[in-house]
């Protein structure tokens, strides 16, 4: 059963969300892994570097921004915490 | 000459990082024909070894089948060595044009393109048939060649779970506002063996206006009643828009690749596709050994028959001697090791009891879900099917994981 592990700080509307859509999105139903804010994404296999592609869509849809390729890299999009930092930014 | 000392430095640094993740590809040296029974050299300058084959993409042992031999022969003698030349120019023979008829009517299509390799065919389609205001929706898992294409093409792309039907129907209904949405899929993922549902994909396509592309590279001349392809087996032929596929693996070993379909994407591709329109045609003896290969598995279901027991006969020897196999009922059976390292050893041991087999780990496969991925072949026989599970037997004893599951395997060496 797939369990997601938040944050302990403050609540945090976007790291929320953005935690939902990726176990939604990368993880299957049946898996046992826990995922949190700070979970490696791509650097353990969870999203590759193909499949990156469904997020970086959600993020520039639901935020209303538009990530330039050569941000939208797998560094930045490795854990849930990065992903929203890289949204801020873009955010202004 | 600029290649500095600053420049060898950084790629031999490359090379070493390679090693340090353990990822260095060795090299292996074949000194025989490709067969079930091979001669190889490993590594490099050990003496040679007389191994049995369980690695090969031979599925019907047609790589060194005398008539496909002697047909590669003719076509050298009547048509010669290259062309030198793109198809466009001066590269198209009569036989080309006799290959692509045949493999039209073999995989029951409206029309076929040759390119110099399924590696080619993959990745010119998607530029000569979509634009920007398309969408690809594709499975996560499908093949590398696939994944560069729609890379290089303009169109948007997406992607859904592997195989799972709920999430390819969300994306379907999320990508209903754009012009042409054409799903793409492997028919046989190489690294499972998995069979993609292609009649639940075809009926979703459907319902959603959208296209599908099937890569059959590990399907065509097996798969199915009389070897058409995973669209046979799932009695959707005339359901698949476009399928990409190989004369590299069932269909003779040689090179070679194809996209065949409906009459106006491949004519696009024909007039757009960059790999056809800028490498060389295939060479004609490859040609002509391939129509002999499609004569020989429409006259008679033999090999694939043989394949689909071997395959069987296989699985359930490594099943009831213990080993954890992943489920499936194609010629690619997924021996389960978890661990990286527990996969590596095993295949050298496996080496040394004359079984050749290789290990695969991430991120050539997810993390945590590495194996040893036998191939079977209809040039094997009972006896070395009897041998290679034997083999698995020994070595798999010696590890301790015989009667173990994921969990027990995990528990004992780790993910």
């Amino acid at each position: 059963m797939r369990t997601i592990r938040k944050g302990t700080a403050m609540a945090d509307e976007m790291k929320d969300m953005v935690l939902e859509y990726v176990i939604d999105e990368y993880v299957d139903e049946d898996d046992d892994e826990e995922i949190g804010y700070d979970t490696p994404l791509i650097s353990s296999g969870i999203v590759d570097s193909f499949s990156m592609v469904s997020l970086k869509v959600f993020l520039e849809k639901k935020y209303k921004i538009s990530l330039p390729d050569n941000e939208a890299t797998p560094e930045a999009f490795d854990t849930v915490n990065s992903i929203c930092e890289l949204v801020k930014k873009f955010q202004g | 000459m600029a290649y500095t000392d600053k420049a060898r430095k950084q790629y031999q640094e490359q090379i070493e990082e390679i090693k340090s993740k353990g990822l260095y590809k060795e090299k292996r040296f074949i000194c025989s024909p490709q067969d079930a029974a091979i001669t190889v050299e490993y590594p490099e300058g050990a003496p040679k070894a007389e191994v049995l084959n369980f690695c090969a993409n031979n599925y019907l042992g047609l790589s060194s089948h005398p008539e496909v031999v002697k047909a590669a022969h003719e076509g050298l003698d009547k048509r010669g060595y290259g062309m030198s030349s793109v198809r466009f120019i001066c590269g198209t023979q009569d036989i080309h044009r006799e290959l692509q008829d045949r493999m039209s009517k073999f995989l029951g299509m409206e029309d076929t393109l040759l390119f110099p390799s399924c590696m080619d065919a993959n990745s010119g389609v998607f530029e000569a048939i979509l634009e920007e205001q398309d969408v690809i929706i594709a499975d996560r898992l499908i093949h590398a060649s696939l994944v560069d294409g729609i890379r290089l093409c303009s169109a948007q792309y997406d992607t859904f779970k592997h195989m799972d039907m709920k999430h390819l129907k969300k994306k379907l209904e999320l990508h209903s506002d754009k012009r042409h949405v054409l799903v793409v899929t492997d028919g046989v993922f190489s690294m499972d063996g998995d069979l993609a549902p292609l009649d639940e994909m075809c009926d979703l396509c459907d319902q959603y206006g959208a296209m599908i592309l099937v890569d059959d590279s590990h399907a065509s001349g097996f798969i199915g009643k009389t070897g058409r392809g995973t669209h046979e087996h799932f009695n959707c032929i005339d359901k698949v828009d476009l399928i990409t596929t190989t004369f590299g693996k069932g269909l003779g070993g040689a090179s070679g690749g194809c996209v065949s379909g409906r009459r106006e994407l491949i004519e696009l591709c024909r007039q757009k596709a960059r790999p056809y329109l800028f490498s060389n045609s295939m060479a004609p003896p490859i040609v002509n050994a391939s129509i002999k290969v499609i004569d020989l598995i429409s006259k008679s279901t033999e090999l694939r028959d043989k394949l689909e027991w071997n395959a069987a006969y296989f699985r359930k020897g490594v099943e009831d001697a213990g080993l954890c196999v992943r489920p499936g009922n194609t010629p690619i059976v997924p021996v389960m090791l978890y661990n990286a390292k527990l996969a590596n050893d095993m295949s050298r041991d496996m080496y040394a009891e004359g079984i050749y087999v290789i290990g695969f780990f991430f991120p050539v496969v997810p993390a945590g879900a590495a194996r040893i991925r036998v191939q079977l072949s209809a040039a094997h026989t009972k006896e070395h099917i009897d041998k290679a599970v034997a083999a698995f037997t020994k070595v798999g004893e010696k590890y301790g994981i015989l009667g173990l599951d994921k969990k027990g395997i995990i528990d004992k060496y780790g993910m």
